[in-house]
């Protein structure tokens, strides 16, 4: 760990990248995920490593195949609109379980849409996104600091399960600058070995990335496959944080940018006399399920705080089996709720129920 | 090569076409730098015939896999293998990007006239008049478009780059293709930038043809709108 400097979000994570070895960036320009791109292109040159402007997002995310397909670390960043032109590419990642770091600086949809803070993408990250059974692990940070945290960690996860991973975050966690420390660079001679790379064949028979297995029942194998390896992501990798669960009433569940606000609404809450605690999962896949099985005896209701029409909230009633009133309160378009407004909502679902 | 069932109906010249790719290969020697990527259609099953690293892309999407690999591994020889509709159609925005870069790699693209895989249909490379399963009376030029010239249009973008165009149908014209492609492989070899080979190639389940009449349909029907040659050739290359 460095001391602290004061970084903007998407500064920490494209750095923490740059520290955790990785030397490629393919990615065309879209906003809010701009400063992340404009960082790698100034950057990456600087050290080596490759920078490349993509004519599409769908030429993007296939030179990042290319990229992992050789065994290096790579990433991408888009947007929202620019993330849907990639589901193509992202579920030829999962089928060939090339690992990869895509990043996701929602803006608010759908179609165009704009450019504003937004959390609509959840379904689209967490349930898959493209064609075919898959999924891809789910980080979302709500700090800078969790933002380099997570980048360096993202890539750790996709070498370790041979994986994409998708950092979802918004224009406000990639724009606000805060105090970061960043973390140590590792030595390339220390990133994990890759032997099924394909490099050429010398010395060894040949390696073969594969989408497309020949036979029928290859797939099925491949399937298998890939379900054993999500369920021990879900076994082994599932995280959040808490806050004052430990009486709480009311229980807040959000992520990123609304897990922020939400915090400042327990504090608010807690003041006025309402027991408010907070669950923030930190993976949104693998959802962190086993923070609703334990203890929360008072709980008397949970309250998903989203940027979006209700996405979250799904995988929050099914984690609390339908056993305990669980409420929505979120808006898509780009609204960004104070922790007024989360307090004022909390304080009249508390009284309803 | 291995020795494996080919994946081809009968008549079909991809086969000859890989057998070319395999042979140049060997005679330029670098059978353990190569990587091959496939994308869908017909050539997607290739992948069995060789015995070097592979990588299959997603549709159209090839040149850009190829761009990833060759960035990551400059040191390496990176080729592409498309079919018409890949490279033409879905895929003609990597195709031209990749070309417009002056990405270091090769592209070797069969032109068929159609989409074989998928049964026959209509692709941007079927001839005025051509019947298919999508253009059931024949392309019209007021409904359907033109026929597309890619190799005229790549080497029309591409700065330093070796573009030619060959056919499968006679001995001579494999000749030609064989010694395109090795110009084209020599142009990555030396760092001078893109190559590209355009092949036409029979398509007899597709164009419902004998494999006879299919070669004969090339000589008589293919060539004058799709003429054969090299358009382009890198200046370090010439001088050889």
């Amino acid at each position: 760990m460095s001391e602290a400097e004061l970084l903007s979000g998407n500064e920490a994570l494209a750095e923490s990248a740059i520290r955790a070895g990785c030397r490629f960036f393919c990615g065309y320009p879209i906003t809010p995920q701009g400063e992340l791109f404009e960082y790698m292109a100034r950057r990456l040159p600087e050290i080596g490593g490759t920078f490349l402007q993509s004519e599409s997002e769908t030429a993007g995310i296939n030179m990042v195949y290319g990229i992992a397909a050789a065994g290096k670390r790579v990433m991408t960043a888009s947007s929202s609109t620019g993330i849907s032109l990639m589901q193509e590419g992202i579920s030829f990642l999962a089928a060939t379980q090339l690992p990869c770091l895509i990043v996701n600086v929602m803006r608010a949809g759908p179609g165009l849409g704009q450019v504003r803070p937004s959390q609509a993408d959840y379904m689209q990250a967490t349930k898959g996104g493209g064609h075919g059974d898959y999924h891809v692990i789910v980080l979302a940070p709500s700090s800078a600091q969790e933002m380099a945290d997570l980048a360096s960690e993202a890539f750790r996860l996709a070498d370790a399960y041979r994986t994409p991973v998708i950092i979802l975050c918004d224009g406000m966690l990639g724009q606000m600058m805060e105090p970061v420390k960043l973390p140590g660079a590792i030595p390339p001679s220390e990133l994990p070995p890759k032997p099924w790379a394909v490099t050429g064949t010398k010395n060894r028979a040949r390696n073969l990335v594969l989408a497309a297995p020949y036979a029928e029942d290859e797939l099925i194998a491949l399937n298998m496959e890939l379900k054993k390896k999500y369920e021990s992501i879900e076994a082994h990798e599932a995280r959040w944080d808490s806050k004052y669960l430990d009486d709480a009433e009311v229980v807040l569940v959000a992520f990123g940018t609304s897990a922020r606000i939400s915090e400042d609404a327990v504090i608010k809450g807690r003041n006025k006399g309402l027991k408010l605690g907070l669950i923030r999962p930190i993976t949104l896949w693998p959802f962190p399920k086993q923070a609703f099985h334990q203890g929360l005896k008072k709980v008397r209701v949970y309250v998903v705080v989203e940027m979006n029409n209700g996405q979250m909230v799904e995988d929050v009633s099914l984690a609390k089996q339908f056993e305990t009133p669980v409420h929505h309160f979120g808006k898509g378009g780009g609204w960004v709720p104070s922790a007024e407004d989360i307090y004022r909502e909390s304080v009249a679902v508390y009284r309803r129920t | 090569m291995s020795n494996v069932e080919i994946p081809y109906c009968p008549g079909c010249t991809h086969g000859i076409a890989h057998r070319l790719v395999g042979e140049v290969i060997d005679e330029l020697g670098f059978f353990d730098d190569v990587i091959g990527v496939v994308s869908a259609g017909c050539s997607v099953r290739s992948w069995r015939l060789y015995r070097f690293d592979m990588v299959l892309a997603a549709h159209g999407r090839s040149p850009a896999v190829a761009t990833g690999l060759k960035r990551a591994l400059p040191e390496n020889i990176i080729f592409a293998y498309q079919g018409d509709g890949d490279s033409a159609a879905i895929g003609l925005s990597e195709l031209m990007h990749a070309a417009l870069r002056c990405e270091n790699i090769t592209v070797l693209m069969i032109n068929n006239a159609v989409y074989g895989a998928t049964g026959g249909q209509a692709a941007p490379t079927t001839l005025l008049g051509q019947r298919t399963t999508s253009y059931v009376s024949g392309r019209e030029p007021s409904r359907d478009g033109y026929p597309i010239n890619m190799a005229e249009v790549i080497a029309s973008i591409s700065k330093n780059s070796y573009v030619a165009r060959a056919a499968l149908n006679n001995v001579r014209n494999i000749m030609n293709a064989k010694k395109s492609i090795k110009r084209a492989f020599e142009t990555q070899q030396a760092g001078l930038g893109f190559s590209f080979v355009e092949m036409l190639s029979a398509c007899p389940i597709g164009w419902q043809m004998t494999p006879l009449q299919s070669l004969e349909w090339i000589e008589k029907e293919m060539i004058s709108q799709y003429p054969l040659g090299e358009m382009k050739i890198p200046k370090a290359l010439a001088a050889k």
